[in-house]
């Protein structure tokens, strides 16, 4: 049906004509754009008049405190929940409002919950092959093989988030920390050009957090990454540009020492922890 | 090729290596021996046994939704069922006009009901491969329109449990009605042969056996197909972190209609081989409490396993027959108390007892 329906858009190149999966456009620098974005869940504003912009290739990180928004604006990026107005675009061509979630999982754009999730029944191997930049429809899913060029693109990512020497056991038996890196593994097996990564650090210990920041700064500059984070000496180790949320708006933006002199920021936020 | 890739695996070789034995066991037993022999192996017995391997294929697909995908349908019956009206209804055109009535082309029942015409959803059942072929595309239609409805409002868990269960109580009903035209509450019976084969003799029997056991190897080995596949580890992705299936790019609820079709239709080929070999097909096959009763064996036998499916199918059946000759009353009670001790004792079934006595054997083969 939809293929007819296509036929009598006489404005458009028929998308069946126009080159396959059309390529992410951040000519003009920016990768994803939220404007005037709002959302509301009974009244309450969780997200309210939202606009942020994220350069291609950088590394961001979010901060605010509890109820800012900072899970919600990760839910309408990803399309899992939609805002009542405002516009959200990924590069210059694609209006996220208008697709569903594995449509803008493939476009580029991977998550990792605030709770890690993983596969736990399968093995970690079996977690990254899931995970890989293939064709996610049935047919080819049934009748995939893995081959010499995919396992090696796994061993690679796996080498990568230090779980070579756990490649075949359950992902249910991983530790806490083992998770987090194992759900990263499976964003960059994707291949995203945007990562959204909701607390990588909750629960991990000093050393499991320095090796996080490594894998996270490593990955900015191909990709462009988001994080949301708590803990304030992890974003200081990160960070380069640091967004503060506080009720579902901006409330500073800039420098991790601009925005901890900011005294908006301390009052709303910092200053709860002092 | 996908669908060989489980031939290659040493589990499905033993189970296929049994299941062949079995069936030549028998067939030798039935016809070598002396009738007077213990060991002969009755025409009765034969029939009996062909309809716990139907029952053990109608398992297979059960455990195939509810161990990999995680949908625990408690409305499989209707698709089982499904299958056998459609098989039944080729063989009431087969009876012709012999008939209680003679009528050349309508069933005995539409004669009693003062029917004058076939009704159009009849045509065409009096050719076999048209029969067989909807013995596959009814249950996989229905299963293919409920599921799209449900999977698509992403209707999971208990709910999609109880709808699956109205399903097939609404079948029921519709199916008891007389002007439904499929025979009402008696069904449909008074089957004469099938392909030309009499249904009466021992050596039709024997066939139909022999071809049930052949189809429960078959479904067996889609069904490992599909979940030793890359399809097959994606399902149980969804079945425990659906939204990480969904933010990696699968569409997850065409996951669950896929794997849906594929076992309704195996529930359907195995309610049509049901259907020549108890020679009756009614409506009672969509009670719910007969869903239900097939969750019971898979999850006696062991979930998520296929083969722990068959076994308890054939086991809770096995037990069915002697109970219900010594004491008809006591059955519900002991298929009551059995679900209650596996449930506690064996969580994981008889499967999972199987699993952990080799793994103490020896950890040469870990199974998730």
């Amino acid at each position: 049906m939809s293929f007819f329906e296509e036929l009598t858009h006489r404005d458009r190149v028929f998308e069946f004509l126009a080159p396959a999966p059309s390529p992410v456009d951040v000519r003009h620098g920016p990768i994803l754009y939220l404007e005037d974005v709002s959302v509301s869940f009974d009244g309450f504003k969780a997200i309210n008049n939202l606009n942020l912009t994220i350069d291609d290739g950088e590394l961001r990180c979010i901060i605010g405190p509890n109820g800012a928004g900072k899970t919600t604006m990760m839910d309408i990026i990803t399309g899992k929940t939609r805002p009542d107005t405002g516009s959200v675009w990924f590069g210059s061509r694609h209006n996220l409002l208008a697709l569903s979630e594995p449509d803008i999982a493939s476009l580029g754009i991977g998550r990792k919950f605030q709770k890690p999730t993983v596969f736990e029944a399968l093995t970690v191997f079996e977690n990254l092959e899931l995970a890989m930049a293939t064709d996610k429809r049935i047919l080819p899913t049934l009748t995939a093989v893995m081959t010499a060029e995919y396992r090696e693109r796994i061993d690679e990512v796996l080498a990568l988030i230090g779980l070579t020497g756990l490649r075949d056991r359950p992902a249910g038996i991983l530790s806490h920390g083992q998770k987090q890196w194992l759900e990263i593994g499976m964003l960059l097996m994707q291949k995203p050009r945007l990562l959204l990564v909701d607390e990588p650090v909750a629960g991990m210990t000093e050393q499991e957090m320095e090796r996080t920041a490594e894998l996270l700064t490593g990955l900015a500059g191909q990709q462009s990454v988001v994080v949301v984070e708590h803990d304030m000496g992890f974003v200081r180790s990160i960070a380069r540009t640091v967004t503060v949320l506080h009720q579902g708006s901006v409330l500073a933006e800039g420098s991790m020492d601009e925005v901890a002199n900011d005294p908006d920021v301390i009052r709303v936020y910092l200053g709860e922890e002092a | 090729m996908w669908l060989t890739r489980p031939l290659q695996e040493r589990s499905t070789q033993v189970f296929l290596g049994v299941l062949f034995a079995a069936l030549i066991a028998v067939t030798a037993l039935h016809l070598l021996m002396p009738q007077d022999s213990a060991l002969y192996v009755s025409a009765y017995t034969v029939t009996l046994l062909g309809k716990y391997l139907c029952y053990a294929l109608l398992a297979v697909a059960v455990d195939l939704v509810w161990g990999y995908l995680g949908i625990l349908s408690l409305g499989h019956g209707a698709f089982f069922a499904l299958g056998g009206y459609a098989m039944g209804m080729y063989l009431m055109r087969q009876i012709g006009d012999r008939g209680v009535y003679g009528d050349p082309v309508l069933p005995d029942f539409m004669v009693f009901l003062n029917w004058q015409a076939l009704p159009w959803y009849w045509h065409g059942f009096d050719m076999a491969w048209f029969a067989f072929l909807m013995v596959l595309l009814a249950p996989g239609l229905l299963a293919l329109v409920f599921g799209f409805l449900a999977f698509r409002s992403r209707v999971t868990g208990v709910y999609l449990s109880i709808i699956t269960q109205a399903l097939t109580f609404a079948l029921m009903l519709a199916f008891f009605r007389n002007e439904m035209g499929f025979g009402g509450n008696n069904g449909l019976t008074d089957f004469k042969d099938i392909l030309g084969f009499d249904l009466r003799t021992d050596a039709t029997r024997l066939g139909l056996f022999l071809a049930t056991g052949i189809a429960l190897a078959i479904g067996y080995v889609i069904c490992r197909a599909i979940v030793v596949s890359k399809l097959g580890r994606l399902s149980v992705a969804c079945r425990d972190a659906e939204a990480r299936a969904r933010f990696l790019g699968y569409r997850v609820e065409r996951v669950q209609l896929f794997v849906f079709v594929v076992s309704a239709m195996l529930a359907g080929v195995a309610g049509a081989l049901y259907v020549p070999q108890v020679g009756i097909i009614n409506p009672s096959e969509f009670s719910p409490l007969f869903s239900i009763e097939i969750v019971v064996w898979v999850a006696l036998g062991g979930r998520a396993t296929l083969y722990g499916a068959v076994i308890g199918a054939l086991l809770v059946n096995y037990a069915k027959t002697v109970f219900t000759g010594v004491l008809p009353d006591a059955w519900l009670f002991a298929l009551g108390g059995l679900f209650v001790l596996v449930t506690v004792f064996l969580p994981r079934g008889i499967a999972g007892v199987l699993q952990r006595r080799r793994a103490a054997a020896g950890p040469r083969e870990a199974t998730a």
